[in-house]
């Protein structure tokens, strides 16, 4: 089923595909409705095989990283949600979890709670854009628009309680900015009811077409080992069988206490990949029903200090994105602002691997090979 | 490997290794020079297997540089912290994309944005900057008046 593997290493160097005579150049990006966003493409083609693809970044690389260095504690959380758009609730969540981790606060049982729900909520909403925009990739246009219509009942629970939809920077250190809306749990029950007829659909639709499974299954493999070392996360590696779950391996929150399945697929495949991502969403699902009737009252803000002052160290955040492992490396010297900060984004390491499965397949199959990498380009630019 | 554990073996493989205290993991500082035969050993030991490279960052302390390498491993579950410090005006350092491929990316950005030499990289090239940029936007004593990112 594997591709042979020829990593690991005793020093000999990682080759790349050299040029021929009759090798076909094109570039792909960055204005281009496949790459979902500026990312830049150079492809070498020997008629329609890909010999090798070079992602180009940097269309829309803002200096994150070097902006936070100048932002305070409670600042730099805003920023965040500009990497990665689409969970941003889990990286401001991530932000917020590193900077309590240095300080040491720890936040009330009710905040918790809403942080969980919301990063669910923001999951879902992902992944039904990634649903949509992969069956799209792949040629079928209908199941973009009931993505779309399933999204936006997500999206309005998330503008009632929020008042963003998108960047919504509600998780602050301490716990979240404000309390939920007195409608929440009855919008989010709602959704729930409505999501889960929905999703069956989704099923019959797209699943189960033989058209899709045949564009999809054996395209794109990517074995365990290469997963690992390719540094891959989230549903990418769940999809070979790798076990990188961090709400069960290093569980935050509340996710300890939870009843859900860590979704791993061994086929490697893109179909793998497409399996994983779907199923994640009716864990998610599940997550969200145990928590909705049981948000414990109480605070939903530890008390902090106007002027949050990390003390000397260094700090490191794990949390589980829609997209894989998004890390929170805070390097602090005791002043208001940290003094270098890393964010060890999930596309960026997923993207690394798009050469090594793509090589030997088909052009148009990059296109749905793509789409199960889920690359959302401000966070790998960042 | 609990941290102890750790500890215990990496002073066998490593005696020059120094240890960090206080720290969620272990960290080890290193020296550039055995830097890369050290990772090496991280990979190929079977009780250690540090097999997943998930963070690679450059910190620039205006006196030196510090690349911090974050590896874990996927069968031991156990995780260590290796740093090595670099001089400002030389910052070199072996690759090791060789061992983890992802590192190959990952060291792209850390020379794009902090200028650090990786030996024997494959292809290291600006990756997100232009090919034409001058300077290394994220050192301390950058300054770019036009494209202010400083606040």
């Amino acid at each position: 089923m594997y591709r042979q593997t020829e990593i690991i290493s005793d020093g000999s160097q990682v080759t790349s595909l050299g040029e021929a005579e009759g090798d076909l150049i094109i570039n792909v990006g960055p204005q281009h409705p496949s790459t979902h966003g500026v990312l830049h493409l150079i492809i070498t083609l020997n008629g329609e095989t890909i010999k090798n693809v070079e992602p180009h970044l940097g269309y829309i690389h803002r200096s994150i990283e070097k902006m936070c260095e100048s932002l305070s504690y409670r600042q730099f959380i805003y920023v965040t949600s500009r990497m990665d758009y689409l969970s941003s609730h889990i990286n401001n969540h991530g932000c917020a979890m590193c900077v309590e981790k240095g300080m040491q606060i720890e936040i009330p049982p009710r905040a918790k709670v809403i942080r969980v729900l919301m990063d669910e909520l923001t999951r879902l909403a992902s992944h039904q854009l990634w649903w949509g925009a992969m069956a799209m990739d792949v040629g079928a246009l209908t199941p973009f628009f009931h993505a779309f219509r399933e999204r936006e009942a997500i999206n309005d629970i998330m503008e009632e309680t929020c008042g963003a939809r998108l960047t919504m920077n509600y998780m602050v250190p301490g716990g979240v900015m404000y309390d939920l809306h007195p409608n929440f749990q009855h919008r989010v029950k709602e959704f729930i009811t409505l999501f889960k007829s929905k999703i069956d659909e989704y099923d019959e639709m797209v699943t189960n077409n033989i058209i899709f499974q045949n564009r999809m299954k054996g395209i794109g493999v990517l074995s365990k080992e290469d997963a690992i070392s390719y540094g891959c996360t989230g549903p990418t590696a769940r999809g070979s069988g790798v076990s990188c779950d961090i709400r069960k391996l290093y569980p935050y929150e509340v996710y300890s206490e939870l009843q859900f399945d860590e979704i791993i697929e061994t086929g490697g495949d893109c179909f793998a990949r497409y399996l994983v991502r779907f199923r994640e969403m009716r864990q998610s699902l599940s997550i969200i029903e145990q928590l909705i009737d049981n948000i414990p009252e109480g605070d939903f803000q530890a008390k902090t200090k106007a002027v949050l002052k990390l003390p000397k160290g260094e700090f490191y955040s794990r949390i589980e994105t829609a997209r894989g492992e998004f890390g929170v490396y805070i390097i602090s010297e005791g002043g208001t602002t940290p003094y270098r900060i890393k964010f060890r984004s999930p596309g960026f390491s997923n993207l690394s691997a798009l050469n090594h499965m793509a090589k030997g397949y088909k052009i148009g199959d990059l296109v749905a090979i793509m789409g199960t990498l889920d690359l959302v380009i401000p966070d790998i630019d960042r | 490997m609990t941290n102890e554990d750790l500890k215990i073996t990496i002073a066998e493989i490593l005696p020059a290794a120094a240890f960090e205290e206080g720290a969620e993991w272990l960290t080890v500082s290193v020296e550039p020079n055995v830097f890369k035969l050290f990772s090496q050993q991280l990979r190929s030991i079977n009780s250690l297997n540090f097999d997943f490279l998930f963070c690679l960052s450059c910190v620039d302390w205006k006196t030196h540089f510090t690349m911090v390498y974050h590896f874990t491993s996927i069968t031991h579950r156990h995780t260590i912290v290796v740093k090595s410090k670099l001089d400002r005006n030389n910052p070199e350092i072996e690759t090791v994309s060789d061992i983890w491929r992802t590192a190959e990316f990952h060291e792209r950005e850390a020379y794009d944005l902090f200028g650090v030499i990786f030996k024997n990289h494959p292809d290291l090239r600006r990756l997100f900057m232009t090919d034409d940029w001058v300077g290394w936007p994220l050192r301390k004593d950058y300054e770019d008046a036009i494209n202010m990112i400083k606040l």
